[in-house]
């Protein structure tokens, strides 16, 4: 099986796929438990995955995999899991509130509507390497063209990590 | 790919699954089986000859009990949980390599579902999606044990996954591929990665213990403190389906350590055996040793877990985080720069 196989695939499973993902962020507003919101989040970040095996980006594919579905996800599953959301607890919310959500929603979706009414007709963007996602390719250009993002996205992550830290033992006689 | 490849594949697919199948069946009554040994009592030994049948015998006694579906529960979800955990348990095998090619018939196979190019990282992905199966069947119980159980599960496995991909980065410095397959074939003739990551391997092992649950990390389902832990409300197959994944998770895990760190099918004299015995024996005699290798290290997670006892969830969690991290990565700028002086100096 080699890598033509997954570029060449049917433009129709790409549609499949990507009906599959809208209909499951639907599903994960709508949702009435948050729980069940959740778990519909877990299954659109499959279909992302499936996503990236079709563009053939194989290590983007599983790092989404196991960074989003595998760790990500299932602390926010842990987090909802333990305060128990219900009926109950649930803020009531002034009838100012929602009237303003639904005003400011509606006005977003006037901006999008008006704004992708100026664009012209789809430009592709076409892949220079289509072997660009795998390991070996993606390493090399990371480490080779992008090495000062990197490094500084880096920075940031280790930045936020040791922030979150200090702010978890910020007070030192509880702690 | 000729349709007789593909019939081969498909075989080889369900050749696998029936053995993870069969290896966990019996890895139950060899559990039980040493436990006896450990305690100095005999063990099972009534249905058939030296209680060969027993396994058969629990397996019949778990379809014929009652389903029951608690009042509370939300059933789609009760269902779900066990389900995803005896899929993410047989899916693994999927990029194991279980022996060099084989010849049959003039047909050349190769002993391995697939040879994707991120085989490590899959093996990854698939344990980290089993977590899933716990947490998901461990909420919809509507169980305080049950969740908690479920709860310290996912704390488990998301801890101890750093430490044992930090550990694999080590062993991939030395290989350069995250092909399972090239991983095996360069560790042919005593190149045997244990030998070059020792402390790599014994964080792995580590961490193997905590993702399959197994003494004397088996805290989700802990009886003295949470009743029967995420499986307390769960009765017949669905049960069975729990424990049944324990057990192919750790046939699993046991051959991707033998493949990963103890040169997978290669053994000693292979080239000799090759050139004596033809392109059909020797691979089989590889697929064997890879299984010994494998049966080894399943009785090595049988041995601790009589012989250790459990940790406490605060021991637990200060040994992934404090301990084994800090190894881990020292262990990776050890490799980094052992590796480095040595290209410097020419070996």
């Amino acid at each position: 099986m080699g890598q033509g196989y997954f570029v060449n695939i049917n433009m129709s499973t790409f549609y499949f796929i990507a009906f599959l993902s809208i209909f499951f962020s639907i599903l994960v507003i709508t949702a009435k438990n948050p729980v069940h919101s959740i778990l519909y989040l877990i299954l659109t970040f499959f279909t992302f995955t499936i996503h990236y095996i079709l563009m053939n980006a194989q290590f983007l594919a599983i790092v989404n995999f196991i960074v989003y579905m595998g760790a990500i996800l299932v602390l926010f599953l842990y987090t909802l899991m333990l305060i128990n959301l219900n009926k109950d607890s649930e803020p009531v919310k002034p009838f100012m509130v929602k009237f303003a959500g639904v005003f400011g929603g509606g006005i977003l979706m006037v901006a999008l509507a008006a704004s992708l009414k100026s664009i012209g007709a789809s430009n592709p963007v076409i892949l220079q390497n289509p072997d660009l996602g795998l390991v070996k390719n993606l390493g090399k250009v990371l480490f080779n063209e992008f090495l000062l993002p990197f490094e500084i996205s880096s920075v940031l992550l280790l930045s936020a990590m040791v922030g979150a830290v200090l702010l978890a033992t910020k007070d030192t006689k509880t702690a | 790919m000729g349709l007789v490849d593909i019939a081969f594949k498909f075989g080889l697919i369900l050749i696998i699954f029936l053995i993870s199948l069969v290896v966990a069946m019996y890895s139950t009554y060899a559990e039980r089986k040493i436990a006896a040994f450990f305690q100095d009592r005999i063990g099972p030994n009534r249905a058939g000859p030296f209680g060969l049948l027993q396994p058969l015998a629990d397996g019949a006694k778990m379809f014929l009990k009652e389903e029951i579906i608690p009042t509370n529960a939300t059933p789609f979800l009760f269902i779900v949980g066990p389900s995803l955990a005896i899929l993410t348990a047989c899916i693994g095998s999927a990029v194991i390599p279980w022996g060099q090619q084989i010849t049959i018939g003039g047909h050349i196979v190769d002993l391995q579902v697939t040879d994707i190019n991120v085989g490590v990282l899959y093996i990854f992905g698939v344990v980290s999606l089993g977590v899933y199966g716990v947490m998901i069947g461990g909420w919809a119980s509507n169980n305080k044990y049950s969740l908690l159980g479920a709860i310290r599960a996912a704390s488990q496995n998301i801890s101890y996954e750093i430490s044992m991909g930090l550990s694999i980065i080590a062993l991939l410095m030395l290989t350069g591929t995250l092909s399972l397959r090239e991983i095996a074939e360069q560790q042919h003739g005593w190149n045997w990665n244990i030998l070059r990551q020792p402390l790599g391997f014994l964080i792995f092992i580590v961490c193997a213990f905590a993702e399959t649950n197994r003494t004397p990390f088996d805290l989700p389902e802990c009886e003295t403190e949470l009743v029967g832990g995420y499986h307390t409300e769960y009765s017949s197959m669905k049960l069975g389906f729990y424990l049944f994944a324990e057990y192919i998770n750790m046939f699993i895990s046991s051959a991707v350590m033998a493949t990963l760190y103890w040169g997978g099918y290669n053994y000693p004299g292979m080239d000799w055996m090759l050139a004596h015995t033809g392109p059909t024996i020797a691979p089989i005699i590889g697929v064997v040793v890879l299984f010994a290798k494998t049966f080894l290290f399943i009785f090595f997670f049988m041995w601790v877990r009589w012989t250790i006892p459990r940790f406490r969830y605060d021991q637990l969690m200060d040994l992934g985080w404090k301990i084994l991290i800090p190894l881990a990565i020292a262990n990776i700028v050890l490799t980094g720069i052992v590796s480095a002086t040595l290209t410097h100096f020419g070996y």
